[in-house]
C-alpha cells in the first residue's frame, strides 16, 4: 500500500465515524427515536423534540471541526500537506 | 416619526453600508473577482459563507413554517444544517484540491467529457430556478409590506431590484460586503427573538427561552403552555410528529444531500487558499449559520404564541373570549393590506376565531360555542417573522430591522443564484461548447439575457408559487441532490464510474425527481395542470419535496450499474482521482 493509499485509508476511517455519529443525533435521536426520547424531559423541552430542533445542529457544528482537526493531523503525519 | 419612515430610514442605511464597503472593496479585487475568498481568513470566509446561503427561505419563510409544524419542521432545521457535515467531509476540501472554478468544470474533467458538462450544466439551471421561485415569492412578502401594497405589486417591484442588483453584479465576490449582510442579518434576526424570549420566560437566550417556564407566574414551561393553547382549538400538539417518519427522514436527508450539491455554496469552497481551509470554512460557516437555525425554533413557538394569544383573548369557549375584529391591532391592518392576511366573519359575531376546523373531533365543541368555521381563512406563513415583533408590540426600530434583514437575505442570495444561472449559460455552455468564438462583449450579453429571462421566469412562477418560499427552496434541494451530489461525490470516491455511468445517472436522478413533482405540483410549476392531487395520491406517501433522497439512490444505483456494463474509465482519469484525495501539491484555483 502507497502511502497516499493509507492516507485515504485513514481518512475514509474517520469520515465514516463521523457519518455514524452524525446520524445517530439527527436521524437516530431526532427522528426514529423521538418517540420514546420525548418521554424524557430536558427542562422544558422534551428531549427528542430538543435534539431535532436544537441538539443534532451543536453536534454538526462540532463534528466539522473534530474532522477538520484531526485531518490536519493526519495531513502531517502522511506528510500530505500543502507548502 | 411612524413605523412606515423608520423602516424606509433603516432599510436606507444599510443599504448605503453594503454599498459604500462595495465600492471601497471592489477597487482591490475587480482583477479576482471570482477568487471571492482568497486570502480571507476562514472565520470571515464562513461569514460570508453564512450571508449566501441564508436566503428568504431561511430567513422570512423557516420561522413561520416552524410556527405552523412544530416538530415537523425539523426536517428544514436538520436538512439545511447537517448538509455541511456532508460537505466538509465528502466533498469540499477535494474540490479544493481539483481547482477549478464551477461544477460543470468539475464533472466535465472528471467524467472526461462535454455530455457530462452540459448535462451538469442543465441540472444546475433547474435546481437554480426552481430556488430562485422560492426567493421570488420572499421577496414578494418582504416588498410588499414594506411598501404596503398587494403581494403581486410587491413582487413586480422586487423583481426588478434583484435584476438590477443582479446585473451589477449583486455584490457577489466582494467578501467584505456579505460580512457586512451576515452581520445585519443575524442581529435583525436575534434581537426581536431575544426581547421576545425575554418578555416571555425572562430568558434572554433564544435556544435557552424556548425551555423555559413563562414569567406569568403559572411555571408552566413554554412549549407545554404552546401545545395546550393549540390542542384547546382543535390543533395537534405542537411537539408531535404529524408527518409519516418516512416523510420526515427522506425530506431531511433530501435536504441535506442538497445543500452538499447546490452551486453557489459549493462555489465558495473552490477558491479558499488551502485543502485544510476548506474543511475549516465549512465549520465556521455552520457555526454562523447554526446561531440563525437554533434561534429559528424560538422564533417560531414564540411568534405562535403571541399569534393565538393575540386572537383567543379570553378563555375558549366564551362570547366574549375572542377579539373583536374592530379592535384588531395595527399589524393585521398591514397585513390585510398585503392580500397575505385575511379574515372573514363566517358566524357573524365581530369577533376573531381561530382554531382547526379540519378536526372532526373538534366540530361539535365548536358549533357549541356558535363558531361557524375558522375565520382567519388566510394566514401566510411567509408573514410570520416579519410580523412577529409587531404582534409583540416591539419597538419601531426593531421591526424595521427585521424589514431590512429580509431584504437583504432575499436579494443577494437571489441575485447570487441568477449570476450562477447566467454564468453556466454563457461560461459553461456557449463559450466552452457551443461558441467557442465568442468575445467577451458577447458573454457578458449572453449572460444578462439569461439573467433577465430567468428573473422573468422566476417572478412570474412566483405569484402562484407551488407553495411557501421555504417549500418551493425545498423542492430545489431536491432537485439537486437527485442530479448533482451523486455526480460529484461518485467522482471523488469510486474511480469506477465512467461518462456514460454519470450522465445516465444524473438524468435518471433529476429526471425522476422532476417528474414526481410535476405530477402534483403541475407541469411546470404551473397552477392548475397537477395531474395527481396531494396529499392522497402521494406514491407510498412520499411528499414530493422530499423525492430527492428517491432521486438520490437511483442516480447512484444506475450510475453503478450502466459503467459496470461500459468501457473502464481511462488511466489518467484514475490518476486524478487519486490525485485530487491529497492535499499535497493543490495549486492557486484557476479557470479552464
Amino acid at each position: 500500500m502507497t502511502n497516499g493509499e493509507a492516507y485515504w485509508k485513514k481518512n475514509l476511517k474517520l469520515m465514516i465515524g463521523c457519518l455514524i455519529v452524525w446520524f445517530i443525533v439527527s436521524f437516530g435521536f431526532g427522528i426514529l427515536l423521538v418517540h420514546p426520547l420525548n418521554n424524557i424531559m430536558l427542562g422544558g423541552y422534551p428531549l427528542g423534540f430538543w435534539f431535532a430542533q436544537q441538539g443534532s445542529m451543536y453536534v454538526f457544528v462540532i463534528l466539522i471541526f473534530f474532522y477538520a482537526n484531526t485531518m490536519t493531523k493526519y495531513d502531517r503525519e502522511f506528510d500530505v500537506e500543502e507548502d | 416619526m411612524t413605523l412606515q419612515a423608520t423602516t424606509y430610514l433603516v432599510v436606507g442605511l444599510t443599504f448605503a453600508i453594503y454599498i459604500t464597503i462595495a465600492i471601497l472593496a471592489r477597487a482591490k479585487s475587480t482583477s479576482d473577482f471570482y477568487v471571492a475568498g482568497k486570502g480571507v481568513h476562514p472565520v470571515l470566509n464562513g461569514m460570508a459563507t453564512g450571508a449566501d446561503w441564508m436566503s428568504a427561505a431561511s430567513f422570512i419563510s423557516m420561522a413561520g413554517l416552524i410556527a405552523f409544524m412544530g416538530y415537523d419542521a425539523c426536517v428544514y432545521l436538520m436538512g439545511w444544517t447537517g448538509g455541511y457535515v456532508v460537505l466538509a467531509m465528502m466533498l469540499a476540501p477535494y474540490l479544493r484540491k481539483f481547482g477549478k472554478f464551477t461544477v460543470p468544470e468539475f464533472i466535465g474533467d472528471r467524467y472526461y467529457s462535454h455530455a457530462a458538462r452540459i448535462t451538469a450544466v442543465v441540472c444546475l439551471i433547474t435546481c437554480s430556478i426552481t430556488y430562485v421561485i422560492g426567493q421570488m415569492k420572499g421577496i414578494g412578502v418582504a416588498f410588499s409590506r414594506f411598501l404596503e401594497v398587494e403581494f403581486s405589486t410587491g413582487l413586480f417591484i422586487g423583481m426588478g431590484i434583484v435584476f438590477v442588483y443582479a446585473v451589477l453584479g449583486g455584490m457577489k465576490g466582494i467578501t467584505y460586503t456579505q460580512i457586512a449582510q451576515y452581520c445585519v442579518l443575524i442581529f435583525a434576526y436575534t434581537v426581536p427573538a431575544v426581547f421576545i424570549g425575554f418578555q416571555l420566560t425572562g430568558n434572554p437566550v433564544p435556544q435557552l427561552a424556548l425551555g423555559s417556564t413563562l414569567t406569568d407566574g403559572s411555571g408552566v414551561h413554554l412549549l407545554a403552555k404552546l401545545n395546550t393553547i393549540i390542542v384547546d382549538l382543535g390543533f395537534a400538539e405542537y411537539t408531535a410528529q404529524k408527518w409519516s417518519t418516512l416523510n420526515v427522514f427522506l425530506l431531511t436527508l433530501s435536504l441535506m444531500v442538497g445543500t452538499a450539491g447546490l452551486p453557489h455554496v459549493l462555489i465558495r469552497f473552490f477558491t479558499v487558499p488551502k485543502v485544510r481551509d476548506a474543511r475549516f470554512s465549512t465549520g465556521w460557516a455552520l457555526v454562523f449559520i447554526s446561531l440563525l437555525y437554533t434561534t429559528a425554533p424560538a422564533v417560531g413557538a414564540m411568534a405562535r404564541t403571541n399569534m393565538m394569544n393575540t386572537f383567543q383573548t379570553g378563555p375558549v369557549g366564551s362570547p366574549t373570549g375572542n377579539l373583536l375584529y374592530a379592535d384588531r391591532p395595527s399589524w393585521f391592518t398591514n397585513w390585510e393590506k398585503t392580500g397575505l392576511l385575511k379574515w372573514v366573519d363566517k358566524n357573524g359575531d365581530g369577533r376573531i376565531q381561530y382554531y382547526n376546523d379540519k378536526n372532526k373531533a373538534f366540530d361539535e365543541k365548536a358549533a357549541s360555542y356558535g363558531w361557524k368555521g375558522n375565520e382567519m381563512v388566510k394566514i401566510d406563513r411567509d408573514i410570520m417573522v416579519l410580523a412577529n415583533p409587531e404582534i409583540a408590540n416591539l419597538p419601531f426600530w426593531v421591526i424595521a430591522l427585521v424589514a431590512a434583514g429580509g431584504i437583504a437575505a432575499a436579494l443577494s442570495t437571489a441575485a447570487g443564484l441568477l449570476l450562477a444561472i447566467s454564468s453556466a449559460i454563457s461560461h459553461d455552455l456557449l463559450k466552452s461548447v457551443f461558441m467557442k468564438n465568442i468575445n467577451e462583449k458577447q458573454e457578458l450579453l449572453a449572460s444578462r439575457i439569461a439573467m433577465a429571462f430567468a428573473v422573468i421566469v422566476a417572478g412570474i412562477l412566483g405569484l402562484h408559487p407551488p407553495g411557501f418560499a421555504a417549500q418551493v427552496v425545498a423542492l430545489a434541494f431536491g432537485l439537486a441532490a437527485s442530479s448533482i451530489f451523486p455526480a460529484l461525490m461518485m467522482g471523488i470516491f469510486s474511480k469506477r464510474i465512467n461518462r456514460t455511468g454519470a450522465i445516465a445517472g444524473m438524468l435518471t436522478g433529476i429526471g425522476s425527481t422532476l417528474l414526481y413533482i410535476f405530477l402534483y405540483k403541475g407541469w411546470f410549476f404551473i397552477q392548475g395542470t397537477a395531474p395527481l392531487a396531494e396529499p392522497q395520491d402521494w406514491l407510498l406517501g412520499i411528499n414530493p419535496q422530499s423525492f430527492g433522497a428517491v432521486g438520490a439512490v437511483l442516480n447512484f444505483v444506475v450510475a453503478f450499474l450502466v459503467s459496470k456494463a461500459t468501457e473502464p474509465v481511462p488511466e489518467h482519469i484514475q490518476h486524478l482521482v487519486e490525485d485530487i484525495r491529497i492535499p499535497k501539491g493543490a495549486g492557486t484555483a484557476v479557470s479552464h
